[in-house]
């Protein structure tokens, strides 16, 4: 049985035998609950992780309507306690960051990009894949369960300092704080066994004729990312151990009364966290480098200066990590290193934006949804990154930490990346997802009501930075000499707008469904895109081509080629 | 059931590309790739908390035994290096591979059982979890090099098993191996870095 099987389609695993490829109909366990096929287990990521970015934005309104109000009752939630306060800022970050960047970013968009592109029916561990996600569901499950433990969820930030983290009777909460750091090192796991089969995939299962400088970028991006995640979670999965030890054994590694070094986590969290930011910007960047080529009707400007400046960037980004720790005691010395190394990463990053609005120049731009997602995405990052110079700056950042404008900062490059690149990548090959086309007025509509609230929440907050405001404290009415009647309009002004923001989300939601249920039938190629994903039906079927898979003669960008007559595009599969 | 090797087509390999790595053994190597830096995390923390204490090591803390587990250490690295011999006899004549793969078995286990004698004898003379930073880095460093070589040896079991019965891949040996020798080879430096 499993040997006919396996004749009959091209890819073959050394992992598992053809079951899943069988001709029997699936049931709906089978298909939906405990898939094999990639696709749908990108869609089990996606929408967890956009279940999951509901419950961080709305943790986000609580402890913003107790800035902007305090002592007053949020609708919803009620009168936010000060023990609440921290949960709710901690776990917004820490789902934010591990429960929707990494899972959308990352897992969905590389689970359902990565075989459709490089031409193969599916990934080479197809269980593996099946198990990362079933792993991530018990990490998400455990991070929420966390809110209704005794003591309630974790306090400490998502940065989880010790001696904070480690010790109950300092943060009060006994069991979160165990919670909240096994279900990081599940969420690790997770995307080790996620990240094993990216990189496996990409380099073993490519169609024929697709060599290295023919894969499309953003796979190269999730390739790259992966790398960086998987040099860089083994440290913080050891702090994690220790950590745990720590908090229910009765070691002493980070304490500082029997011979331990709470600065020690902060060296192993850091140099896992920096790196994290590249593993989420990559994909996001990928994903813009696929959009602004179709709707710009031209070829990447430098393809392989993108990958090398990629490459670049994740290298340097293992040489930055104590810039979060200028003012933690670290020797001067040694922060001036780490000023030189930090404000050499935006070099490689800034030569990408650069490459972006080259390829962006004299091309035929069309607007569209994906395309205003993909060109504010370039456009708010640069706010984003031009603001991290001056933080950098170890002379700088001792007068601007833990203020606003850190706060402001890391908002306009995290933002970019997991909400404007998600939005971006998913309205994009939404066609491909479910075989319908989105609605463009609904979609722009969306667009604009997410994008001018986003501005007016941090915007503010930069002002607010720079005037000393610090992000720690809870009830600025204890701080008169400090608030004056302005800054208390600022941080109104930035919940009112986080309340349209959220607001404008129902209209997408609305969207999807609607285009879901009865939008407008996609054919194969709505945008008439180069690459091998839009060659298999929408959505494609089991296998992604029963038919066969396809060959590659040519690089995924090759729009507007003057050898090409009759049409401004190229695809990867045609001859000639 | 099978009992047979299945016929392994790669997908390159149809067109007339090679694959330079089979899928396990280059899943595997990226595994261990995250298995190094966990351990460079874990070592590294420790020779910081090492280099930067007033009194090392910790007053009334026994000696870590250091020439027991030179024994210890050449037993493991001899089962790395019978596992070689049975990659080198299998590539040649596959039922040749059973010796030197038995004995890899065999001298991974007395690793094993040797560290839990060992651990009990220290545990006796009074360095415990929860003793000093020495204890705590101890149990916890050995403790996952420990934690790995049971895992490996599982595979080795799981391996020698199908070579047994006569149907072990050549890329299921090679993937063993990849994990085998990452044990096998973290486990000097950490005697060297650990122990010393």
């Amino acid at each position: 049985m499993a040997e006919s099987i396996r004749v009959d389609h091209a890819a073959h695993h050394d992992d598992h035998h053809g079951a899943h490829h069988g001709g029997h109909e699936m049931s709906f366990t089978e298909k939906y609950v405990f898939p094999l096929d990639h696709k749908m287990i990108a869609m089990q990521y996606m929408f967890t992780g956009m279940f999951m970015a509901l419950i961080g934005g709305f943790f986000a309104y609580a402890f913003r309507w107790q800035i902007a109000f305090p002592g007053t009752e949020a609708p919803l939630w009620g009168q936010v306690s000060p023990a609440e306060y921290n949960s709710l800022v901690t776990n917004h970050g820490s789902i934010m960051i591990f429960w929707v960047a990494m899972p959308v970013l990352i897992a969905a968009f590389g689970n359902y990009l990565i075989p459709l592109m490089i031409g193969a029916d599916d990934m080479v561990f197809p269980k593996i894949n099946r198990l990362s996600y079933q792993i991530f569901l018990i990490s998400a499950i455990v991070i929420l369960s966390s809110f209704f433990v005794e003591g309630g969820a974790f306090g400490g930030a998502w940065t989880a300092y010790p001696p904070l983290s480690t010790k109950a009777e300092y943060s009060l909460t006994p069991l979160g704080s165990t919670l909240w750091i096994t279900a990081v090192a599940l969420e690790f796991v997770a995307f080790l066994l996620g990240g094993i089969n990216f990189i496996t995939t990409a380099m073993n299962s490519r169609a024929p004729g697709m060599k290295m400088w023919d894969i499309p970028m953003v796979v190269w991006m999730i390739v790259i990312a992966s790398i960086l995640f998987m040099l860089s979670v083994g440290p913080l999965l050891a702090g994690g151990i220790m950590m745990i030890f720590d908090q229910n054994l009765g070691t002493a590694f980070f304490n500082p009364d029997k011979g331990g070094d709470p600065i020690l986590w902060q060296h192993l969290f850091w140099f896992f966290g920096h790196p994290e930011v590249y593993v989420v910007l990559l994909p996001a960047v990928g994903i813009v480098a696929e959009i602004i080529t179709v709707f710009g009707r031209k070829k990447l400007f430098g393809y392989k200066t993108v990958l090398y400046t990629a490459i670049g960037t994740g290298v340097l980004s293992f040489t930055v990590w104590a810039h979060h720790q200028f003012i933690a005691g670290i020797d001067p010395r040694m922060a001036n290193v780490f000023t030189v190394t930090t404000l050499l990463i935006s070099v490689p990053i800034a030569e990408m934006m650069f490459v972006y609005i080259a390829t962006l120049y004299g091309g035929s731009i069309t607007l569209s949804t994906p395309m205003l997602w993909a060109l504010s995405f370039i456009f708010e990052f640069l706010i984003g990154g031009i603001t991290g110079i001056f933080l950098g700056a170890s002379g700088n950042d001792i007068f601007m930490h833990d203020t606003y404008f850190v706060l402001a900062h890391f908002h306009y490059t995290f933002y970019p990346i997991a909400i404007i690149g998600t939005y971006a990548g998913f309205t994009y090959w939404f066609p491909k997802m479910f075989g319908r086309m989105m609605n463009e007025k609904l979609g722009k509509l969306h667009f604009w009501l997410t994008i001018i609230p986003f501005n007016t929440i941090f915007l503010p907050l930069f002002v607010l930075g720079a005037a000393g405001h610090h992000r720690r404290i809870f009830d600025y009415r204890n701080f008169p000499e400090l608030s004056h009647p302005w800054m208390w309009d600022l941080q109104a002004l930035a919940t009112y707008s986080l309340i349209v923001m959220l607001l404008a989300q129902i209209i997408f939601f609305y969207n999807v469904i609607t285009s879901w249920i009865s939008g407008p039938k996609a054919p194969k190629n709505p945008w008439n895109a180069n690459t091998f994903e839009w060659t298999a039906t929408s959505p494609p079927p089991h296998g992604n081509w029963p038919e066969g898979l396809p060959t590659c003669y040519r690089g995924p960008y090759e729009y507007s080629h003057p050898d090409r007559k009759g049409s401004d595009f190229w695809p990867q599969n045609e001859p000639g | 059931m099978r009992t047979t090797s299945p016929p392994i087509r790669l997908i390159a390999a149809e067109h007339g590309e090679p694959k330079v790595i089979s899928n396990g053994v280059l899943g595997m190597l990226l595994f261990v790739l995250t298995e190094i830096m966990l351990f460079a995390g874990m070592i590294s923390v420790f020779n910081i908390v090492r280099a930067s204490s007033v009194v090392w090591p910790p007053p009334n803390q026994p000696r870590l035994p250091i020439e027991e587990t030179a024994v210890n250490t050449l037993a493991l690295l001899a089962s790395g290096l019978c596992f070689y011999l049975a990659q080198r006899r299998f590539a040649v004549s596959r039922p040749s591979a059973r010796l030197p793969l038995t004995l890899a078995l065999v001298l991974g286990s007395f690793f094993v059982l040797f560290q839990g004698y060992e651990w009990i004898s220290m545990i006796a003379r009074g360095l415990t979890l929860t003793s000093s930073t020495l204890g705590s880095f101890f149990y916890l460093i050995v403790g996952m090099h420990a934690l790995h070589v049971i895992v490996a040896l599982g595979m080795l079991v799981q391996t020698w098993r199908r070579h047994a019965q006569g149907w072990l891949h050549p890329s299921q040996l090679a993937t063993t191996g990849v994990f085998w020798y990452f044990v096998v080879g973290a486990w000097p430096i950490i005697y060297w870095r650990v122990y010393w």
